[in-house]
Formats: structure tokens, C-alpha cells, sequence
């Protein structure tokens, strides 16, 4: 089973590639990449005009398998994923149960490879049931395929306890991705504090409610030598912070989501619930400074938090709705269209944003086009438009603010170990 | 809709004419002008209320007092237009209990302005009588209402629109019959 | 746009000068047909309305429900058991079942921000903001422009200060909003806790102490001090808050001599306002309660007529 991938721009930013080039895939790994190859036997895949990277990889996703399977499930979450031009995603332990043991880990690998379409990661908690209380078993999790832990949702407030997993899990050389948002600064908050939250009247969550945290926890990675992955990091003093950890030479690392580069405060004003995700869209000053944190290497990936939500939970009052976004299905043609077009992000860091970028923090030895390798492969139409029409995701969370928006440069397909699993706006089934 | 002028059927002096006999038939028919006042209909009664109040006044040198009705709280015909129209005050300071209220307007075409504004008056008080005054009764009415006193009796189609102009808001006299011009 | 071409009227945000000033002319021959022996016009006969209250406001619901009720319109108030709202129907779902009672218009109360804004998306009904949350007040800041209006003759380029919990209140929000239209130096004034951020966005000056804001004022318009802020920790006690902005006689000499005193009801005596104040010829208060029935009735009387088809959405 051959396939060549023929003509496509090659952007392979590790291996410093951007050229016109053939990929040769046999029997799922990268085979030969150069100019003019033939084989005779293989499956053609015309792909000039596009571009061609290594497979992307998005280390913050909610798959709400098991316990919220009427939200999303593994086999909708990575079609979804694939129709998204991700080959890899990590997926969150918030889930019922908590992935906090071994059997849950377990069973969303073994899943995922049944009934999904691309390679899924479970991430571990760092805490039993997310409680902020005791450790989970690092150990099992690791040994279950976890590749890092978090407790994404929800903030670890003791800091005795952060210390801890800190010191920990530095054992095993695994971030802790840690959702940043002091519990007791953003209580009751619904939007960014600024002036749109005193113009919309709601309840705003101040910059420093994320700030005061991402503060504690660089501090307590200076006292324990641990690893810290900062998780949608979303505000200026936040990337001030990272900035100062990172030129100390502590192991910290951050990742945005497309949603808070591209999204400000201000659209809450319809108080349409598809605006509402934790931490909140900011205000224009916080996505000017998480620009340029992108583009001076202060931001070490990119990944959507994709938190697919049922009807109901954003059919509501703005304070009763639930926060996140369908993101898996948007977030590299948002990123194409708003920051790529734009001119202001060049299209070889965007490659790097979601393919070495998170997968040297999970240390994870994929994002690259190399020989031998598992041939997963990303290919952009850059000059495909089409509208976000939420109606038409695979995934079952239609909640996005992006609908109705016109976008150009989208995923056109998806190899996963040398298997074509999304092409052209469909999923190819078996 | 363009309209253009067909007819004028009443000027300036035809108009003092119609209100001086208007004035001396109500005194002649109400036996003096004990317990009377006039109340003209919003908008163009309004001055003409007021006129006749001064000629009545004047044949009986008395001061009778005059007060301005607005209907459009008692229009039937809301839930049929488009927008609401604007609602203005109803200025009668004074009681009507009692009293024989000449009710005053400047057109009587289908008779449900003259319904709104005896139930709009009926709501400030009880008169012991209303009589109708208006300046010119064009037919066509949809309602069994009669005016008592006429300045003239102008037979009209449908189409036609009859439009009185009155100094004070048109800055000239006249009773003026129009019609839609057709474009084509 | 008028009032009486937009299917809901959730801010004062969303209103021009022209549509205010419609509603609060509208709103004076509705002020003499309250003063009538006879309250009651025709006008709304056969049309009917429904409150749903979120939040218990007894002044603000009476207020509609005879407004409704002076223009002939039927009136009902639902009965809202608010502690299960977060277990019962969907709102969608009790919008639905009003709706296909046959109302035309709903007046919602809810202490939710942008909950009547919702609302409107999902019925055909006419919403009209009874409050919302922490967002907008409209009709009270109608009522409060109208009586202002009333008293000094005009809008324009009046100095209007609001005291007290500028952060928590909608009928600032609203206030504000409305006044700026007429060119109005709004000062606020508030513990710093209780002042929201970057508010001189909206256009407004704001202080800390109570003696500047009202220099010069020709309408001080004190608001009502909710006792939860200070459980939560946003002033010490309602003492010291007395101590600094309670709004008394004496506090007012470097106000107009003419100042005019309003208070959204119903007052905390010896807390944001003193008695002496409250009951002075200077506070005007129980006329901002019969304005505001006059005011709902303008925007009762422009929203319920009209053609229903060929309204903007």
C-alpha cells in the first residue's frame, strides 16, 4: 500500500523544508521525500497548490469520553480532529471518571484506535478526581499511555499540594498543564474585566485571576526543578511572566488557543452563549501582546482547548451556560485566515506552532517529516474559502462564535500513519 | 402618494362666513350659551374650536371656554396602521359636568373620529348634551352620526381627499378638494 | 428607527435620542390620563401582556401591571418560583408555553445580565426589559430622565451625579447611557470597590468623594445599597459607608441651589440617604413612582400598536 503525495509546498519547518516536493508513504511510514518521484504503484495524491506538513498535533482537547457522550465521544472527537487537519490530540482527564487511574487511560486508547480515526493521548490528572487533594498514580498513568497530567477545568488552589506535583512528577521528566485561574478572583465572572464587562454589565474575571496563578506556579517551578505547561494562556501579564521564566531557563512552556488570538470581549455584547469559554476572550491590549509573545517565541504551540458542549448547555441564560468552544473543526483556518493572510504570522510558524511546537513538550517524537517515520501528514488548501457553518461539524459541539464567519485556508486532508482519513470535506470511512 | 388640487370649495372669507352662521345657530339653538363650551378635535378642530368660541363669545359678550380633544387613545383603527401615530395632550381645564359641549372638527367624512372623541370627552366627565360642529361634511359615513351644524355640505367620491387648511398650522384659509395622481 | 418599529426594548444602549425623546413625549398625555377621574383609554383593548418576574420587585411590576391596565390591555403576572430555576424547564421552553397563550408583549424581570436579550431571540413576543442582572434598567432610567425633564424644562447639558454602587447597577448603566445622549456631565461616585473598571469609558467622570461629585449638580440620583455587597466583602459596614456617601442636606451645599433628588426606590433611611433628604420638597421620589407609570404606558402604547408584520427585528 503506496501513496504519493506529489507537488504540494512542503513546509517541515525541524528539517528546515519549504520547497516543492514529492512524499513517498509504504506501509504507513514516510518512505522517500524529494523532487519528482516516481512509483509506479502507488495511490497518486495531486497536491500542488497546497501545502504539505507534518501531521498536527493539538495537546488540549476534550473528547468527553466517558461519562459525556451526548457532548462528544472518541469517534466523533477525532473525526472532528481529522476534518481539522490534526493527526495527534491529547485529550483532558475531565471526564466521568476522571482519568485518575489506569483503566480509564486504558480504555480511551483502546477505544481511540477502535472507533477513532486519528492517534489519541490521554492526559492523566494530576490529582484523584480533580479534587486539588492527592496525587494520582503517576506511575500507572505513564504506564497507561498518559503523556502528561492536568486538571484542566478546574485550577489545583493549593499551592502545598502544586508543590508537590511539581516536585512529582519532575521523576518522570512530564509537564503538569495547568489550568490557570485563581477559583476566588474569578468567582461569578462571566467575560473579561474591562470595559465591556462594565458596559455589558456582567460580572467580569480580571487578567490577574489567571496572572496571580501562572505567577505561583512559575515560582513553585523555580523551587521544585519541575515542568510547567502553562494551558491557554490568555493574557499580556501571562506572557510577561513566561517571558522572565523562560529567559531564567525554567521549564516553562505555554500554548494559545485561535480563539483568544482572534476574539475580543467585545462580541459578548450579544450575549450570545457561544461567546463564553474560560478563560474569557480578552480585550484588544491581551491579544496584541499574545501576538507578539507568538511571534518571539514566548508561545510554544498552539491548541484549541476544543470543549464541544450539548445544545442545551449553551441554549440558556449567559450566567447558566456552559463555557468552551468547538474548536478542533476551526482553529487552523482561523489561524490561516486572521494571522497567516493577515501577513502578520508566517505560514512556516504556524507549521511549527502545531506540529514540533507541542510535541517537544510532551516530548513526543512526531512534527517532523522524517525518514521511516509514521507517515503523518497535514495538507492546507490555502486558497480554499468557505463559511463556518456549525450545522456541518463532525464533532457534536456546534457551540462556536466563528459561525457564519468566512474563512480562507483550510485542512483539504489527513494522513494518519500513511492512511488517508479526511480528504477534500469528507471522512473516509471504511 | 402625489396629490393635486381639483377644487377649491371654500377661501378665507368663506370660511369666516361658515364659522360666523355656525356661531349664531348655536346661540340660536341652545337659547344663549349658559353652561356652554367648545371642544375642537386634534388637530385642525383645535383652531377652529377655537374661532368659533371667540364669535360665540362675541355675539354674547361672554368669554366661552374652549379646550382641545386628542383622540388618538380612543382611535379604532391602531392595529391597522404601520406606526403608532404620535399621542398628544388633552387640554380641557375646565368641567364639562353638566355642560352642552360643542364638539368641533374640520372634516365629517365616516364618523369614527367624532365616535373616538365623544368617548374620549365621555371619560372627562358627563355632559348634559354634545353637539357637532364641523366645517364641512363630505358624506360616506360608517357610523350613524349626524353633525348638528354644517358650514357645507360637499358631495365627494371616495378617491377624493378633502383637506382643510387653517392659518394657524397651514399659515393659510382654505377648504381644498384633491385626488391621487395616477403615474404611469 | 422608533420605539414603535423595534419588536423589543431591552437598553437604553440600543435607543437613539429620537426614540427617547418619543417615549418621554408620549409619556405626558399618558401623566394626564392618570390624573383622571376615569384611568382608562381604549387604546390597548384586546391586546395582552404578560411579567415574569426572576426577581421579586413588587414597585417595578405593579408599575406595568397598571399601566397595562390604564390603556385597556390585559395583564397578567406569572408567578415565578425563582429558587428552581435551576432545575426547572428551560426558559426557551416557558417562553413557548406563554407565547402560544397568545400574549403580545412580556415585561421580564431576571437577575441574570443579557437574559431578556435571550429571551427576545426566542419568542415572538415583544420582550420589554424589566432589569436585568447587573446590565440595564431602561424603563427606570426613562422615568428618571422624564422627571428630570420635568423639573428643569430640559436634558441638555445638565450636571448629574450617581451615588452609590455604580459597579452592581443597572439603573446607573442605564442612566448613563440615557443622559450622555443630551450632552450631561455624568459624575459617579462610589467606594472605590463599588466603581466598575475603566467606567470613564462610558463618558463619566468618576470620584470618591461624595462633596466633589455633587459640586455644582443640578440632579444627584442616589442608589439603593444592596446589603449582600457588604457581606461580600466589597465595604466594611453600612455605617462607614453612611459615614462617607450617605447623601444628606448638608452634603448637598455645594450643589445647585435648585438640585433635584432622585432615589430608584425603595430607600435604606440613614444609609445612602438621610430621612431629613428624603422627605425634603429638594427629592422628588414618589412623582419618579407615578412617572413611571406613565412612562411604561408610552412604551406599552408605542410597542403593543402598529402592524405587527412590518416590524424591524
Amino acid at each position: 500500500m503506496k501513496l504519493l503525495v506529489k507537488g504540494g509546498r512542503v513546509i517541515d519547518p525541524e528539517n528546515g523544508r519549504d520547497e516543492l516536493l514529492d512524499i513517498l508513504v509504504n506501509n504507513g511510514k514516510i518512505a522517500k521525500i524529494g523532487k519528482n518521484i516516481r512509483a509506479k504503484d502507488a495511490q497518486i495524491l495531486d497536491a500542488q497548490g497546497k501545502i504539505v506538513c507534518p501531521g498536527f498535533i493539538d495537546i488540549h482537547v476534550h473528547l468527553r469520553e466517558p461519562g459525556f457522550e451526548y457532548k462528544e465521544d472518541l469517534a466523533t472527537g477525532t473525526r472532528a480532529a481529522a476534518a481539522g487537519g490534526f493527526t495527534t490530540v491529547c485529550c483532558m482527564p475531565n471526564t466521568d471518571p476522571v482519568i485518575d487511574n489506569m483503566a480509564v487511560a486504558r480504555f480511551i486508547k483502546e477505544q481511540s484506535q477502535r472507533r477513532g480515526v486519528i492517534n489519541v493521548l490521554p492526559i492523566g490528572s494530576i490529582t484523584k478526581k480533580q479534587g486539588g487533594e492527592e496525587l494520582s498514580e503517576y506511575t500507572d498513568l505513564l504506564a497507561a499511555g498518559c503523556v502528561a497530567f492536568s486538571d484542566d477545568g478546574r485550577p489545583v488552589m493549593r499551592s502545598d499540594v502544586m508543590r508537590n506535583a511539581l516536585e512529582y512528577s519532575k521523576m518522570f521528566g512530564v509537564p503538569l498543564l495547568t489550568h490557570s485561574e485563581d477559583a476566588y478572583l474569578s468567582a461569578g465572572g462571566q467575560m473579561h474585566e474591562g470595559f465591556y464587562s462594565t458596559f455589558y454589565g456582567l460580572k467580569g474575571i480580571p487578567a490577574a485571576a489567571e496572572e496571580a496563578m501562572v505567577a505561583r506556579d512559575i515560582i513553585l517551578t523555580r523551587l521544585t526543578g519541575g515542568k510547567l505547561h502553562i494551558c491557554h494562556a490568555s493574557t499580556a501579564g501571562t506572557m510577561e511572566l513566561i517571558r522572565q521564566a523562560k529567559a531564567e531557563g525554567l521549564q516553562v512552556t505555554c500554548e494559545v488557543t485561535p480563539h483568544h488570538l482572534t476574539l475580543s470581549d467585545e462580541l459578548v455584547g450579544s450575549y450570545d452563549t457561544d461567546t463564553k469559554v474560560a478563560p474569557p476572550l480578552r480585550s484588544h491590549e491581551h491579544i496584541e501582546a499574545l501576538r507578539a509573545a507568538l511571534l518571539d517565541g514566548t508561545v510554544d504551540c498552539l491548541a484549541t482547548d476544543h470543549a464541544p458542549h450539548h445544545l442545551e448547555s449553551k441554549d440558556c441564560e449567559y450566567d447558566m451556560a456552559a463555557a468552551g468552544i468547538s474548536g478542533l473543526e476551526t482553529a487552523v483556518a482561523v489561524i490561516m485566515d486572521r494571522l497567516v493572510n493577515t501577513g502578520i504570522l508566517p505560514i512556516a510558524d504556524l507549521v511549527r506552532l502545531f506540529t514540533v511546537g507541542p510535541a517537544d513538550i510532551i516530548n513526543l517524537p512526531k512534527g517532523r517529516l522524517n525518514i521511516s517515520d509514521a507517515a503523518d501528514i497535514t495538507i492546507i488548501d490555502p486558497e480554499l474559502t468557505r463559511i463556518v457553518e456549525p450545522e456541518k461539524f463532525y464533532s457534536k459541539g456546534k457551540n462556536t462564535p466563528f459561525k457564519g464567519m468566512q474563512l480562507t485556508g483550510w485542512p483539504w486532508a489527513t494522513i494518519v500513519a500513511g492512511k488517508l482519513v479526511y480528504i477534500d470535506g469528507n471522512i473516509a470511512e471504511e | 402618494m402625489n396629490l393635486r388640487d381639483k377644487n377649491i370649495i371654500m377661501d378665507e372669507v368663506g370660511m369666516k362666513r361658515a364659522l360666523t352662521r355656525i356661531a349664531h345657530e348655536v346661540v340660536e339653538k341652545n337659547k344663549g350659551v349658559q353652561d356652554l363650551v367648545v371642544v375642537g378635535i386634534r388637530r385642525r378642530g383645535g383652531p377652529l374650536a377655537q374661532r368659533l368660541a371667540e364669535r360665540i363669545g362675541a355675539i354674547e359678550e361672554v368669554e366661552v371656554p374652549v379646550g382641545i380633544v386628542d383622540i388618538t387613545l380612543y382611535r379604532d383603527d391602531l392595529t391597522m396602521l404601520s406606526t403608532q401615530p404620535m399621542v398628544h395632550r388633552t387640554e380641557v381645564n375646565f368641567d364639562i359636568n353638566g355642560k352642552v359641549v360643542i364638539l368641533v372638527d374640520d372634516v365629517l367624512y365616516t364618523g369614527r373620529t367624532v365616535r373616538a372623541a365623544m368617548d374620549a370627552l365621555i371619560d372627562l366627565g358627563r355632559p348634559k348634551r354634545i353637539q357637532l360642529a364641523v366645517l364641512v361634511d363630505r358624506g360616506h359615513r360608517e357610523l350613524p352620526i349626524k353633525a348638528d351644524y354644517i358650514g357645507k355640505n360637499v358631495p365627494t367620491s371616495a378617491q377624493e381627499i378633502v383637506s382643510v387648511l387653517v392659518a394657524e398650522i397651514d399659515g393659510i384659509d382654505k377648504v381644498v378638494i384633491q385626488e391621487p395622481i395616477n403615474e404611469t | 428607527m422608533k420605539l414603535d418599529r423595534r419588536k423589543d426594548l431591552l437598553g437604553i444602549k440600543d435607543l437613539s435620542r429620537e426614540e427617547i425623546d418619543q417615549i418621554l413625549d408620549t409619556a405626558i398625555p399618558m401623566k394626564d390620563v392618570i390624573k383622571r377621574d376615569i384611568k382608562k383609554v381604549p387604546t390597548l383593548r384586546g391586546k395582552a401582556m404578560v411579567t415574569i418576574f426572576y426577581e421579586n420587585s413588587t414597585r417595578t411590576r405593579t408599575s406595568f401591571e397598571i399601566a397595562g391596565k390604564y390603556l385597556s390591555a390585559d395583564t397578567v403576572n406569572l408567578a415565578v418560583n425563582t429558587s428552581s430555576v435551576q432545575k426547572g424547564e428551560s426558559l426557551r421552553d416557558t417562553l413557548k408555553t406563554i407565547e402560544v397563550m397568545g400574549f403580545d408583549l412580556m415585561v421580564m424581570r431576571h437577575s441574570m445580565s443579557g437574559t431578556p436579550h435571550y429571551a427576545a431571540r426566542c419568542t415572538k413576543m415583544r420582550v420589554v426589559n424589566a432589569g436585568d442582572g447587573q446590565n440595564e434598567h431602561p424603563t427606570q432610567a426613562l422615568l428618571d430622565m422624564f422627571t428630570i425633564r420635568e423639573h428643569k424644562g430640559t436634558l441638555e447639558n445638565l450636571k448629574v451625579a450617581i451615588v452609590g454602587d455604580i459597579r452592581h447597577s443597572r439603573v446607573a448603566r442605564s442612566n448613563i447611557y440615557g443622559l450622555s445622549r443630551y450632552g450631561c456631565e455624568i459624575r459617579v461616585v462610589g467606594p472605590a470597590t463599588l466603581i466598575p473598571p475603566e467606567v470613564e469609558k462610558l463618558g463619566v467622570k468618576s470620584y470618591y468623594s461624595l462633596e466633589a461629585a455633587v459640586k455644582d449638580a443640578d440632579v444627584v440620583n442616589v442608589l439603593r445599597v444592596q446589603r449582600e455587597r457588604q457581606q461580600a466583602g466589597l465595604f466594611p459596614s453600612l455605617d462607614e459607608y453612611a459615614e462617607l456617601y450617605m447623601v444628606s442636606p448638608e452634603r448637598l451645599k455645594g450643589a445647585k441651589d435648585d438640585v433635584l433628588v432622585l432615589h430608584p426606590g425603595p430607600m435604606n433611611r440613614g444609609v445612602e440617604i438621610s430621612s431629613s433628604l428624603a422627605d425634603s420638597t429638594q427629592a422628588v421620589i414618589n412623582e419618579q413612582v407615578t412617572n413611571g407609570v406613565a412612562v411604561r404606558m408610552a412604551i406599552l402604547f408605542l410597542m403593543m400598536g402598529g402592524a405587527k408584520d412590518e416590524i424591524a427585528g
